[in-house]
C-alpha cells in the first residue's frame, strides 16, 4: 500500500506533467473539496444567470432577436447540466448541490444580482458579462481536472458566441437612435464595475489561489485577467462611441495597459453577503422553480416505477411520434429522461 | 396575394407565435432543467415557423416584414386560435396545451405538405419534423401526469377542464378558408377531427384520463375575436417596437 504521502506526491506530480485527473483517480481530499466548490460555484452562476436574461425573452424587440436570447438562454441551462454533471463524478449528487444553492451555502457569480431594466442590459451583459466569462473560462479548458476540463472546452465555444451576440446588439443600439444610444450608455454604466468584479478580489486579497494555481485549477491569476479584460474592452467601447464610467482610465505607455481606477469592493462584498439589488428575487426564483415542479418529477418517477411494476393505467404508445418515423430533429432521451445529464441539442 | 391566402399564413403564423411566446415565459423557471431545455426548444421551433410564414406573407408588399406583422398588429389583427393564447398555468396546463395543439398541428401539416402553394408545402415541410417531435414529447408527458401521482392526475383534470372548450375552434373554418383556392390546405379544418380525435383517445387512454364529451364550444381567434389575455400578452411582446418607433434592433 502506498502511504499517503507518496500517493500526494505521486498526484502532484501528475499534476505538473499536465496529465489530467479522472474521477477514478487518487485525489486529495481537498483537492476533491476545492472542485466541488469551483464547479458547482459555477453551474449555479449558469442557472442563476439565465433569469436576468428571461426577464427579456418576452420583450425582445424584433422575432430574430427573440430567437437568439431564447436559445442564448438555454445554452445557459445546458452549461449548467455540463457543470452540474461533471460536479457529480466528485462523488456529490444535483439534488445535493441544489440544496446548497438554495440554502445560501454555495455562492454563485455575484453578478446576476444585478437587474436587467432596458433591452441594452441584454446587449451589455453578453458584451461584458460573456466576454468577462470567456477570460476567465478559457484557461480552465486545461484545468487539471478531465471532466471540468472537458465541460469547459464546450462551454467556452458557446461564450463567444453569446460575446459576439452581445456586442452586436450594443453596436446596434449605437448606431441607432439617440434614444437607444442612451439606452446603450446607461447599461455599460451600470454593468462596467460590476463585470470587472467578476474577476474576483485583488490577487493579494484571494484566500484561495495559491493552490488552486497550484492545482492548475486556476491557471491565471485574477488582476492578470481582469487587466485583459479592460485591456479588450476598452478598445471595443470607443469603437461603440460610448464612453466607460470611469474617469481614471487611461493607456500607461509604458507598459501599453489601460490603467483604471479603484474597485468598490465594499459592494462586491455586500452583494457577497446577499446585500445585491436582486439577490432575494433571484434565490426566491430558484426555489420556487423547484418546489413548484416538485409534483411533476414526482409524477414522472411514479409513472417509472408503475411502467416497470406493470401497474399503469394504460398501455404504451405503439408508435409514441404518431407515425412511423426515425430520428426527430431535436430529441434525445434526455427530454424525457430526468437523470440523463446530456442536455438537449441547441437550436441557434 | 390573395386576401384569403395573407390571412391564412397569419392563421398558420399567430398560432406558433403566440404559442412559443407563451411556452417561452418558462425559460429559467421549469420544474427540472431538462425540461426548461425541452420546452425552450419547442419554443424556438415554433418561433421559427411563425417567421417562415409571416416572411411569406409579406413577401409581396415592399414596406412590410416579418416584425411588422408580429408587432404592429393588436388583437383584433391576430388570428390564432383562443387556446394558444390561454395562460402557462401549471406544468400540467402548459403540456395538455401544447399537446391538444400539436396533435393538431399534426396532422395539419401533414396534408399542407401537399399544398398546390409550394412555399407553404416547403414549410409545412421542413416543420413536421419538428412538429412530430412536439407531439411525442407532449404525449410522453400528459401519460406521465396522468398515470404518476394522484396530485398529477387531479391536476391533468382540472387542465382539461380549462382547455377542452377551446379544442373546437380548431375545426371550425373560418371565412378565409372556405375562400382560398382548392389545393391550399388540401384537407378542409371539419374533415381533420376525426384523425385528431383517434390520438387524443389514444393518449388519453395511455394516461388515465376520460375524453370530455362535451364540445369544445369556445371559437373567435381565428376570426380576431380573442380572450382577454391576447392583449397582455402583446403589451409586452410589442413594447419596444410601439414605444420606440421606426428604430432598427
Ligand atoms: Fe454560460
Ligand atoms: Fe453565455
Amino acid at each position: 500500500m502506498p502511504t499517503e504521502q507518496t500517493q500526494e506526491s505521486y498526484f502532484q506530480d501528475k499534476i505538473d506533467r499536465e496529465v489530467r485527473i479522472e474521477p477514478t483517480d487518487w485525489m486529495p481530499d481537498n483537492y476533491r473539496k476545492a472542485l466541488i466548490r469551483q464547479i458547482s460555484q459555477h453551474a449555479h452562476s449558469e442557472i442563476v444567470g439565465m433569469l436576468p436574461e428571461a426577464n427579456w425573452i418576452t420583450r425582445a424587440p424584433n422575432l430574430k432577436r427573440k430567437a437568439a436570447l431564447l436559445a442564448k438562454v438555454q445554452d445557459e441551462a445546458g452549461h449548467g447540466l455540463y457543470l452540474y454533471a461533471a460536479c457529480e463524478t466528485l462523488g456529490i449528487t444535483r439534488d445535493e448541490l441544489y440544496e446548497q444553492l438554495h440554502s445560501g451555502k454555495a455562492k454563485y457569480s455575484s453578478i446576476f444580482n444585478y437587474p436587467t431594466l432596458t433591452w441594452a442590459d441584454i446587449g451589455a451583459i453578453g458584451w461584458l458579462v460573456d466576454g468577462a466569462a470567456i477570460m476567465n473560462q478559457v484557461p480552465l479548458c486545461r484545468a487539471s481536472y478531465g471532466p471540468y476540463s472537458r465541460a469547459m472546452v464546450r462551454i467556452c465555444k458557446e461564450e463567444s458566441f453569446h460575446q459576439r451576440q452581445g456586442f452586436d446588439i450594443m453596436l446596434t443600439l449605437c448606431r441607432g437612435t439617440e434614444a437607444q444610444r442612451g439606452m446603450a450608455q446607461d447599461a455599460l454604466n451600470r454593468w462596467w464595475w460590476p463585470s470587472l468584479m467578476m474577476f474576483g478580489p485583488r490577487d493579494d486579497d484571494s484566500p484561495h489561489s495559491a493552490q488552486s494555481m497550484k492545482w492548475k485549477i486556476k491557471r491565471n491569476s485574477n488582476d492578470e485577467l481582469r487587466q485583459r479584460f479592460v485591456d479588450i474592452t476598452t478598445e471595443q467601447a470607443q469603437f461603440l462611441g460610448i464612453s466607460i464610467p470611469d474617469p481614471e482610465l487611461a493607456l500607461d505607455p509604458e507598459t501599453g495597459h489601460y490603467r483604471y481606477g479603484a474597485i468598490n469592493w465594499e459592494e462586491f462584498k455586500a452583494i457577497i453577503a446577499g446585500q445585491g439589488p436582486c439577490n432575494r428575487q433571484r434565490l426566491e426564483a430558484r426555489k420556487t422553480a423547484w418546489a413548484d415542479g416538485a409534483w411533476v418529477r414526482e409524477a414522472a418517477l411514479a409513472h417509472s416505477q408503475k411502467r416497470a411494476a406493470g401497474t399503469s393505467a394504460g398501455a404504451p404508445l405503439a408508435d409514441p411520434s404518431g407515425v412511423a418515423r426515425s430520428g426527430p430533429t431535436g430529441a434525445t432521451s434526455a427530454e424525457t429522461n430526468l437523470s440523463n445529464p446530456q442536455p438537449a441539442p441547441y437550436v441557434k | 396575394m390573395l386576401p384569403s391566402l395573407y390571412e391564412y399564413l397569419l392563421y398558420l403564423g399567430d398560432n406558433t407565435l403566440i404559442l412559443g411566446h407563451r411556452n417561452s415565459e418558462w425559460c429559467g423557471h421549469g420544474p427540472a432543467l431538462e425540461l426548461d431545455i425541452a420546452l425552450t426548444n419547442i419554443s424556438l421551433d415554433l418561433i421559427g415557423q411563425a417567421r417562415l410564414y409571416y416572411q411569406y406573407a409579406a413577401s409581396e408588399t415592399a414596406w412590410q416584414s416579418e416584425d411588422t406583422i408580429a408587432y404592429l398588429r393588436d388583437a383584433h389583427q391576430f388570428r390564432n386560435l383562443l387556446l394558444v393564447e390561454q395562460p402557462n398555468g401549471d406544468w400540467a396546463h402548459t403540456i395538455l396545451r401544447q399537446f391538444l395543439f400539436s396533435s393538431f398541428q399534426h396532422h395539419l401539416y401533414n396534408y399542407l405538405r401537399e399544398s398546390s402553394d409550394p412555399t407553404i408545402a416547403a414549410i409545412s415541410n421542413k416543420s413536421y419534423k419538428e412538429v412530430a417531435y412536439h407531439l411525442r414529447w407532449s404525449s410522453e408527458w400528459v401519460i406521465r401526469m396522468g398515470d404518476g401521482t394522484q396530485e398529477s392526475h387531479q391536476r391533468m383534470l382540472t387542465a382539461l377542464e380549462d382547455l377542452w372548450m377551446f379544442t373546437g375552434e380548431f375545426f371550425l373554418p373560418a371565412p378565409y378558408e372556405d375562400q382560398l383556392p382548392t389545393g391550399i390546405q388540401p384537407l378542409p379544418a371539419p374533415l381533420m377531427q376525426g384523425f385528431w380525435m383517434d390520438r387524443i383517445k389514444e393518449v388519453f387512454s395511455a394516461a388515465g384520463l376520460p375524453v370530455p364529451a362535451s364540445p369544445g364550444f369556445q371559437s373567435g381567434g381565428k376570426t380576431g375575436r380573442h380572450t382577454e389575455y391576447l392583449g397582455y400578452v402583446l403589451a409586452e411582446m410589442q413594447f419596444l417596437q410601439r414605444a420606440y418607433p421606426g428604430s432598427n434592433w
